[in-house]
């Protein structure tokens, strides 16, 4: 176990950068506490991938350091680092029985054959795999496998740090729930650093208690899952966490009031005056919008049917404003107003938090 | 434009595949197969298509009996979970491909690879190939060589399953909307609930083999037939639990029934299944849970709270519950919580797994 920090981190794939653009990862300082469940999250090509790589030591950063506890391990190849990887496609050894799977990262460490059987048997009945540690792991279905691939990544006691790399992306939905429930009771039991890169909101919020939200190279955010979805700091992690992601409308700000088409919009926290020709932004989430006697006329174009709840398109002007409503709440027909919750509206100048 | 299977069986090597299979698609509508992998999903599509040839039973198209038909001779457009372009063409020649083979005329061919590349906001991207795109980019792409044909049925296979979160979430809006005023009908299998409910049209219930249901999506998710429908069609799993009828009351555990008044009154007395979605169990210190509704208690096994919902699994005489609720609720592992199940939306099932009554609303 190890706290995980990277200082003044930067990386490019290229020999000479000269813009921005030519930064694979942009220079970033990030830390993750002893014991802790954290995410990584964002859309492809977004870096996560080139900074999973530098933590696993797979890829030497073009500047700045990694340091597990008090080491730097910015030098230290793969096998050096003490370090457990799981990735999105199971790795097993077909022609072996699944316990010679879980124990093939401890004997190949020299640990002694009493504690490989203790400890392969204590990781089998957290997976739920003592039934089968008999069984050729080549007659598994593709969870079974994936679930020794998680196995093998939580069964050495001494590592560092275990990195999951889109672990459940080919598992499907139910399995999916099953095994997110195992890793995030896994974690609550053993109190491992773990770090879960996926591009998958739901994975990474259920997961984590910390997740680094990422876009083109930087970190956009870092934060409990509760920050990131009542308080996004910039309009691109409203947007992409929560489904659908919040909504994005132009806005004035004068005399300390910011308005949306001419209507006043209470927000949060009163905006600092925002620099001048910034583009300004109000974002509510869908959750945080409802139905009311007077408010910002719209009309209702689309509902659209989510089971437990429905999602409504309005609009005002040529802006789209979704909301939620319940789905034994009654819609209105055709034309309505809408009211935003004051403590879950901001305001956004040129993309960031203006309060 | 109207897809009919009838009595389609499937065996291969002896192995049934597909069990007999009745089924009548809506008319240029958009019908969605759900199911687990190897459901038998692809396979449907295969025998839709002409791909495969059903061992029994016939396929028909638009009242004629094409089961001998073989797919070139259909007018037939699949789109596959990974996406299949030409790597060595453009994408314009990769939309265009299918009207090359056609012959369709140069300047037809122009206008129609424009148009549908409008729609789905290729217009910029057409000189490049397709190793220069995004993932999402090119199902698109994939997408628009499947419309530009003008097919009379298009199936499309998982299309968004290999795509970022957020752009599946996209195109599932625009899927819908590009179909909307063409004359085709749509088949679309996914792994999803939530995604074919948000699809909406008709879903069709794929379990080991058969279709367990067919019907518009909403009544197919609210009033299942069965039990397999009901598990099939809920993400997270449904929550099941024997219950007992026995005269005027529903029993759950010793302590914990309710009334058998309206729709249960009619039930026989004896043992039944119910199913509750996660969604109907609330902590009872959430305002979502209403005073009427039926108080139950759990030892909490697990908490997950992803910043707009909390799921949390509890265990009531050796059997877990699990509660999907908006905001966030904390809860520590093992603490005795309270939580309260709304039943009037409950589904009861009999033992041979047939829903003998399903919830208002």
């Amino acid at each position: 176990m190890a706290l995980v920090r990277l200082k003044g981190l930067r990386h490019s794939y290229r020999q000479q950068p000269k813009t921005d653009a030519d930064w694979a990862v942009k220079r970033l300082d990030l830390e993750w506490a002893d014991g802790s469940a954290n995410a990584l999250l964002g859309p492809s090509g977004c870096g996560k991938t080139t900074l999973l790589n530098i933590i696993s030591g797979l890829l030497r950063p073009s500047e700045g350091e990694v340091w597990f506890d008090e080491h730097d391990v910015t030098t230290l190849p793969p096998d050096a680092r003490n370090i457990a990887q799981v990735f999105q496609f199971p790795v097993v050894y077909d022609t072996m029985s699944v316990y010679d799977n879980l124990a093939f990262p401890l004997r190949n460490r020299g640990i002694a054959p009493a504690d490989v059987d203790a400890r392969v048997r204590e990781i089998a009945t957290l997976l739920d795999l003592d039934a089968m540690l008999e069984q050729r792991a080549a007659g598994l279905t593709a969870d079974g496998k994936q679930k020794i691939s998680l196995g093998r990544g939580l069964v050495r006691s001494d590592v560092a740090v275990i990195m999951f790399d889109e672990p459940l992306t080919v598992i499907d939905p139910h399995l999916k729930w099953r095994l997110r429930s195992k890793l995030k009771e896994l974690h609550q039991r053993l109190g491992r650093t773990m770090i879960y890169v996926t591009h998958d909101q739901t994975e990474a919020l259920t997961f984590a208690d910390q997740v680094v939200v990422m876009n083109e190279g930087t970190v956009v955010q870092a934060g409990t899952p509760q920050e990131l979805f009542e308080r996004p700091r910039h309009t691109f992690v409203g947007h992409f966490i929560g489904s659908p992601g919040m909504n994005v409308l132009p806005a004035t700000f004068a005399d300390g009031v910011v308005r949306f088409a001419g209507h006043p919009v209470a927000v949060a926290t009163p905006p600092r005056t925002p620099p001048a020709g910034a583009t300004l932004e109000i974002g509510v989430r869908p959750e945080f919008v409802r139905f009311g006697p007077d408010g910002i006329p719209v009309r209702v174009l689309k509902v659209r049917d989510s089971g437990r709840y429905r999602i409504v398109e309005t609009q005002h002007d040529a802006n789209t404003i979704k909301l939620l409503i319940g789905e034994d709440q009654p819609l209105p027909s055709d034309t309505a107003h809408l009211r935003f919750d004051r403590a879950h509206t901001q305001l956004y100048a040129d993309g960031w938090i203006a309060s | 434009m109207s897809l009919t299977l009838k009595r389609v069986v499937l065996r291969v090597d002896g192995e049934t595949h597909i069990h007999e299979t009745s089924v009548e698609l809506a008319a240029r509508g958009f019908n969605i197969l759900l199911g687990p992998t190897l459901a038998g999903k692809t396979t449907l599509m295969r025998l839709m298509a002409g791909l495969l040839k059903p061992t029994a039973g016939e396929v028909w198209f638009d009242g004629r009996n094409v089961t001998a038909v073989p797919v070139r001779r259909r007018r037939v457009a699949m789109v596959y979970q990974q996406f299949i372009n030409y790597p060595h063409l453009s994408v314009f020649e990769n939309i265009a491909s299918p009207l090359r083979v056609e012959r369709v005329p140069a300047t037809e061919l122009r206008s129609r690879v424009g148009r549908i590349a409008e729609l789905l906001k290729l217009t910029a991207l057409l000189d490049r190939r397709p190793a220069e795109l995004s993932g999402g980019q090119q199902q698109r792409t994939a997408l628009a060589r499947a419309l530009v044909k003008d097919a009379d049925l298009v199936l499309l296979d998982e299309p968004l399953a290999n795509l970022d979160y957020k752009l599946r979430e996209g195109l599932r809006d625009e899927l819908p909307r590009l179909f909307a005023d063409r004359d085709c009908t749509v088949v679309y299998a996914t792994t999803e609930p939530v995604e074919a409910l948000l699809l909406g049209g008709y879903t069709a219930t794929v379990e080991e083999g058969r279709i367990t249901q067919f019907g518009e999506t909403g009544t197919v998710y609210r009033r299942p037939m069965d039990l397999a429908t009901a598990r099939a069609f809920s993400d997270p799993p449904i929550n099941t639990a024997p219950v007992l009828k026995r005269g005027n009351r529903i029993e759950l555990t010793e302590s914990v029934g309710w009334p058998a008044d309206g729709r249960l009154a009619g039930l026989a007395d004896g043992s039944y299944t119910l199913g509750l979605r996660p969604h109907l169990v609330q902590p009872a210190r959430n305002t979502a849970a209403r005073a009427d509704w039926v108080p139950i208690e759990g030892r909490v096994s697990i908490a997950e709270i992803s910043g707009s919902e909390s799921v949390v699994h509890f265990e009531v005489q050796g059997r877990t519950w699990v509660s999907q609720s908006h905001g966030v609720h904390g809860f520590a592992v093992g603490e005795i919580a309270a939580f309260k199940l709304n039943v009037a939306r409950g589904l009861y099932f009999s033992p041979d797994g047939r829903c003998v009554s399903a919830g208002t609303a």
